[in-house]
């Protein structure tokens, strides 16, 4: 017979090693995918030697009130889904913060099983816990683990299979974990026996739940006015009597709980100069004065590292589809007798548009590996810590930073990254203004226009970097003082975790998660647009029928005339050409598609890889379409506007909503053709054009751009929530 | 009304009362900060801004403006 199966739910504050237990106990059976309605990963695994045990991982959280949308998904997937056992994992180093959502999770009356994990780094740092204490007083096992080294991990398995199947050792609290001090315990006593026949389960959660006003636990409960009326009168009473209103009776009556339930159960060790090994860190890496020294240099030896390695990666992978693949398959092709057209198509258009995108892979891993060690190791929380007050001046939030970060390699781990930014307002102008860093791909069009139009000027590149984070700078300060966006950005209240040991598999799977959101589209949108292009750019309308075109008339094709039509849209920017218009476009299907488009156009054969390795001799062709000013603004443009469909793609899920995803989009093109347009306009100007119409108008964009950065904010600025 | 905002780096005290409301004050509380425990200023960012605060054995951040919120009593 089948044994029953078992529903486990992991529940923990974050940076307790949520992730890195769910890993250890379910290896490489996982499924991952979001929670409904919501873009919040949603993890689930089967037990290694346990097939009929699936754990689900839960949201990291510090409570159970619905404010944030994890706890929210957590609470409902508690109370609706029902888990046969709950695993709570506990920061033994941080026990009475990290108890305060045990004490919660126990009142739901689902057994629970107490992870006390990092208990190696507590042992290590001399403090005594004695978990067999806080076991009989929380009423529930608590197993010492570690989930790093997979200490204990084990034993939490058979406790958690135990509770499920009612062994009574296991069994739930029998008292409930936390009893509140004599007058608060009361009240919630007599919230009971008001609702006590209408609430057979968990009454005493709906009880506390009531007594802190929160209208969504009631909702489902057929309270009369009467009962509704008494059990508001109770909670009077109490704020009367406490002098204070009843969400902070209850949290201090909690926390106050959790100070008798650990009271013996921790002995720290004492130090001479009372600081842990990440205050002795944070001395240094927060410093008044070195914190940023620091920063720079951190960031400095990642792009080094990333950049440096990354080039021969790319190298690899392009030699690979270019002289391993590419012939294999036209050979293959040739021998099976297809049409020239079809060998075109699949060794041109498919592997070599996709091929084109994946050589970025390597550098983007590399990047992704570094960046994962750093979260890991817990410098993530610092890096926004030492920033909130620089970006809070242009509407974004410490944490914004990170997003950032990581859109430098790709804005779609980047844009996916705002996941960690609590409040939806600074999320969106997070995902607004992360595709305006250059991505990888874009680093083609900045060394084209560097190398070949500027004559190989170093100062190029950087600057586009600098143009990067200032566009996001002015975007923000605009963004922040309009109407949708008006008032403070919201709060920032974060821990700063204890420095860690950075995990092998943490680090792996973030990595992996990331690069594969990218890869992913390499095989679907990417491919499909490819296989487009190369159609448009290979066939021509001729009276009124459809042919193949030789590549010397590319001029003539459908995309040339598509392109042509868009150049009245960009002429005004100095880049009205059909060859420049095209390459603008083709860029939406991936950054770098801009110069290999100029090389089909321009019959360059691997203007990519030529420009690549700084030979621009080899694409002078390109830069000859150009002048200085009207390559400048093409840079600008292709650098700010809409990025790629991958990263659009990213912006709808992560925005959740059409509205907000136009919105963006809307506003990421207006923000790149006015800024190119003032640009090049004012620069015909000063490099000896007449004033025109146009010219005019670029005074008058400019002077509303400016308007817009420095007026004063709206009045009524509101602190939103 | 002595608020955190009133501290220095170092100084200790003991939360009296929690102003404002809504979702902010919530989640200050959630973290710990609540009546009747103790807290400790650690240091400030380099820009002035936020703070960190040991609380219960943790760092916690948060902004000047949210401190303001949160009435203290000084220890010694």
């Amino acid at each position: 017979m089948e044994p029953k199966q078992i529903k486990i739910a992991l529940a923990g504050n974050p940076n307790s090693g949520k992730t890195t237990l769910f890993n250890k106990l379910t290896g490489s059976r996982q499924r991952i995918g979001n929670w409904p309605g919501v873009t919040i990963e949603k993890k689930e695994g089967t037990i290694k030697g346990h097939k009929h045990v699936t754990v689900q991982d839960l949201p990291g959280i510090y409570s159970l009130s619905p404010y944030t949308p994890e706890e929210e998904i957590s609470r409902n997937y508690l109370l609706e889904e029902e888990p046969d056992v709950i695993l709570n994992i506990i920061d033994s180093s941080n026990l009475e913060r990290n108890l305060y959502l045990t004490t919660q999770l126990l009142e739901l009356d689902i057994p629970v099983v107490v992870a006390l994990n990092f208990i190696d780094v507590s042992r290590r740092d001399g403090h005594k816990i004695d978990s067999r204490k806080l076991e009989t007083r929380l009423g529930c096992p608590v197993i010492e683990t570690s989930a790093l080294k997979g200490e204990g991990v084990d034993k939490c398995v058979a406790c958690c299979i135990g509770a499920a199947e009612g062994d009574e050792q296991h069994g739930r609290a029998k008292k409930a974990g936390a009893s509140f001090d004599a007058g608060v315990e009361q009240a919630i006593k007599d919230i009971e026996s008001v609702i006590g026949e209408t609430t057979p389960k968990r009454r005493r959660w709906v009880a506390s739940k009531a007594f802190e006003r929160d209208e969504k636990a009631l909702v489902g409960l057929s309270l009369t006015a009467l009962q509704k009326e008494t059990i508001e009168s109770i909670i009077r009473r109490a704020e009367e009597k406490l002098d204070d209103d009843s969400e902070s009776i209850i949290t201090a009556a909690r926390y106050a709980a959790i100070k008798k339930l650990t009271d013996n159960v921790i002995v720290r060790a004492k130090r001479k100069d009372n600081l842990t090994r990440s205050d002795r860190i944070d001395r240094i890496v927060t410093h008044r004065f070195w914190a940023y020294p620091i920063f720079i240099a951190v960031m400095a030896v990642l792009y080094y590292i990333a950049i440096s390695l990354g080039i021969n990666t790319q190298d690899m992978v392009d030699g690979w589809f270019g002289d391993g693949l590419i012939p294999l398959v036209q050979d293959w092709m040739e021998g099976l007798g297809a049409s020239g057209w079809l060998i075109g198509l699949v060794t041109d258009g498919v592997i070599g548009g996709v091929g084109a995108v994946l050589s970025f892979v390597p550098q983007m891993i590399i990047l992704f590996i570094l960046l994962g060690i750093m979260e890991d190791i817990g410098y993530m929380a610092r890096i926004a810590f030492i920033l909130d007050r620089l970006f809070r001046r242009f509407g974004l939030s410490g944490k914004s930073f990170i997003p950032m970060l990581i859109g430098t390699g790709c804005s779609v781990p980047g844009i996916m990254a705002s996941r960690t930014i609590e409040s939806q307002r600074d999320r969106r102008m997070t995902i607004i203004n992360t595709p305006m860093i250059p991505c990888g791909a874009k680093l083609p069009i900045i060394a084209l226009v560097a190398g070949a139009v500027f004559g190989g000027a170093w100062w190029v590149a950087p600057l586009t970097y600098f143009l990067g984070l200032f566009a996001v700078i002015i975007s923000g300060i605009i963004l922040k003082k309009t109407k949708i966006f008006q008032g403070e950005p919201s709060p920032f209240v974060m821990e700063l975790p204890a420095y860690h040991v950075p995990s092998v598999g943490n680090v792996a799977r973030s990595t992996w998660e990331r690069s594969w959101s990218f890869i992913k589209r390499a095989g679907t949108i990417i491919l499909l647009s490819s296989v487009v292009l190369w159609f448009l750019l290979h066939f021509a309308v001729v009276d009124g029928s459809l042919v193949m075109i030789e590549d010397d008339m590319i001029a003539d094709s459908i995309a040339a005339k598509i392109g042509a039509v868009l150049g009245n849209l960009f002429a005004p920017l100095g880049f009205g050409g059909w060859q420049a218009s095209l390459a603008t476009v083709t860029g939406l299907i991936a950054k770098e598609e801009v110069i290999s488009t100029f090389g089909v156009i321009f019959r360059i054969e691997d203007a990519l890889d030529i420009v690549e390795e700084a030979n621009y001799a080899g694409v002078a062709a390109i830069a000859q379409h150009f002048t200085q000013l009207s390559a400048f603004s093409f840079m600008l443009f292709n650098l700010f506007c809409p990025p790629c469909f991958a990263a659009m793609g990213a912006i709808k899920r992560e925005m959740n909503s059409a509205k907000w995803t136009w919105f963006a989009i809307g506003y990421l093109f207006i923000f790149a053709y006015i800024l190119s347009f003032i640009v090049y306009q004012i620069g015909l100007l000063f490099t000896g054009g007449a004033f025109s119409i146009l010219s005019g108008l670029a005074v008058i964009l400019l002077a509303g751009s400016l308007y817009l950065l420095f007026r004063k904010p709206r009045a009524g600025v509101l602190v939103s929530a | 009304m002595l608020t955190l905002n009133d501290l220095k780096v170092g100084e200790t005290a003991v939360v009296t009362k929690l102003h404002g409301q809504g979702a902010v004050r919530r989640r200050i509380m959630d973290m710990g900060i609540t009546k009747g425990v103790p807290v400790r200023i650690t240091k400030f960012a380099p820009l002035g801004d936020p703070v960190e605060i040991n609380v219960l054995d943790y760092e916690l951040t948060i902004r000047k403006s949210d401190c303001t919120l949160i009435e203290v009593e000084r220890t010694k």
